[in-house]
């Protein structure tokens, strides 16, 4: 899978959202996490390997705790953004040439409008 | 047949999309002014209705837009506030992302929208510019979940009609 299709993966679940929300409000341990989510500390090791191997968090080393953070840039794949970006821009000012076609002429509105 | 709208980022934390359309200033104008003609353009992917588009289009006043998914019922949309107005060459507005049922955060941002006379038409340029990078990231992380979500709610719209 692309790291796109693994982030799109990821994403998928509603666990893992939940816990890359509250990820995204700052660091987080696991204990934390698990009480957040409500399940158990395994079950949401698993779900943090997967959001690891998407690129979409990290850990951070500081002496024996391991939190986990956002990788904001791991959410962002600015092309694709900005690809389906255009692609809803596009659809929407395809009608607005439609609609702009059967507009009568119109008056240039005035300030005072 | 007009070029496809483009779209880049300026600066650190502006979006911006360029798109022509055969058609004069004014009329332009009219579509992004005026309530009854929104909601029949401004709709995004196929599927999404504008169900709410109230407006006190002048400067200081304000607007809701909402959108409903047909088949899922899940809603989001945009508060918005009108900066400044130049018809019909220039509106500046600030507008909120309000994830409704959909969900997501895509915070405040400032839209300017330029419209200048070309031959035969009209260009129109939005500039959508975020608070900094971080929000704009943000930003960007939720359109491509809410993307996803959109894409769900319809998948699931569809195996209740038992299609699928």
């Amino acid at each position: 899978m692309s790291r796109i299709d693994l982030a799109f993966s990821a994403l998928s679940d509603p666990t893992r959202r939940v816990i890359l929300a509250r990820l995204a409000e700052g660091e987080a341990q696991v204990a934390a996490l698990a009480d957040m989510a409500g399940i158990s500390q395994p079950a949401v090791s698993r779900h943090l390997k997967v959001l690891e191997e998407a690129g979409l968090i990290g850990t951070r080393i500081a002496g024996t705790s391991r939190p986990r953070r956002l990788r904001p840039e791991g959410l962002v794949d600015v092309r694709t953004w900005l690809e389906q970006m255009q692609a809803v821009f596009e659809e929407n000012y395809r009608r607005l040439d439609a609609l702009l076609a059967e507009l009568p002429e119109t008056p240039t509105p005035s300030p005072e409008d | 047949m007009p070029l496809p709208a483009k779209v880049s980022i300026e600066g650190d934390a502006t979006v911006v999309v360029t798109r022509d359309f055969d058609a004069p200033r004014a009329a332009v104008w009219r579509a992004h002014s005026e309530p009854a003609l929104l909601k029949r353009w401004l709709l995004g992917p196929p599927g999404w209705e504008m169900h709410v588009c109230e407006m006190d289009f002048r400067p200081g006043g304000s607007y809701r837009w909402r959108w409903r998914n047909v088949d899922a019922g899940v809603e989001f949309g945009f508060d918005g506030e009108v900066l400044a107005l130049d018809p019909p060459a220039r509106m500046e507005e600030r507008q909120t992302y309000i994830p409704g049922t959909v969900g997501g955060e895509m915070g405040t941002c400032d839209n300017v929208l330029t419209l200048t006379e070309i031959d035969g038409g009209t260009r129109l340029v939005t500039r959508i510019s975020y608070a900094d990078r971080a929000t704009m990231e943000a930003a960007m992380a939720t359109g491509m979940t809410d993307g996803m979500e959109m894409s769900y709610a319809l998948l699931d719209g569809v195996l209740a009609d038992g299609d699928a």
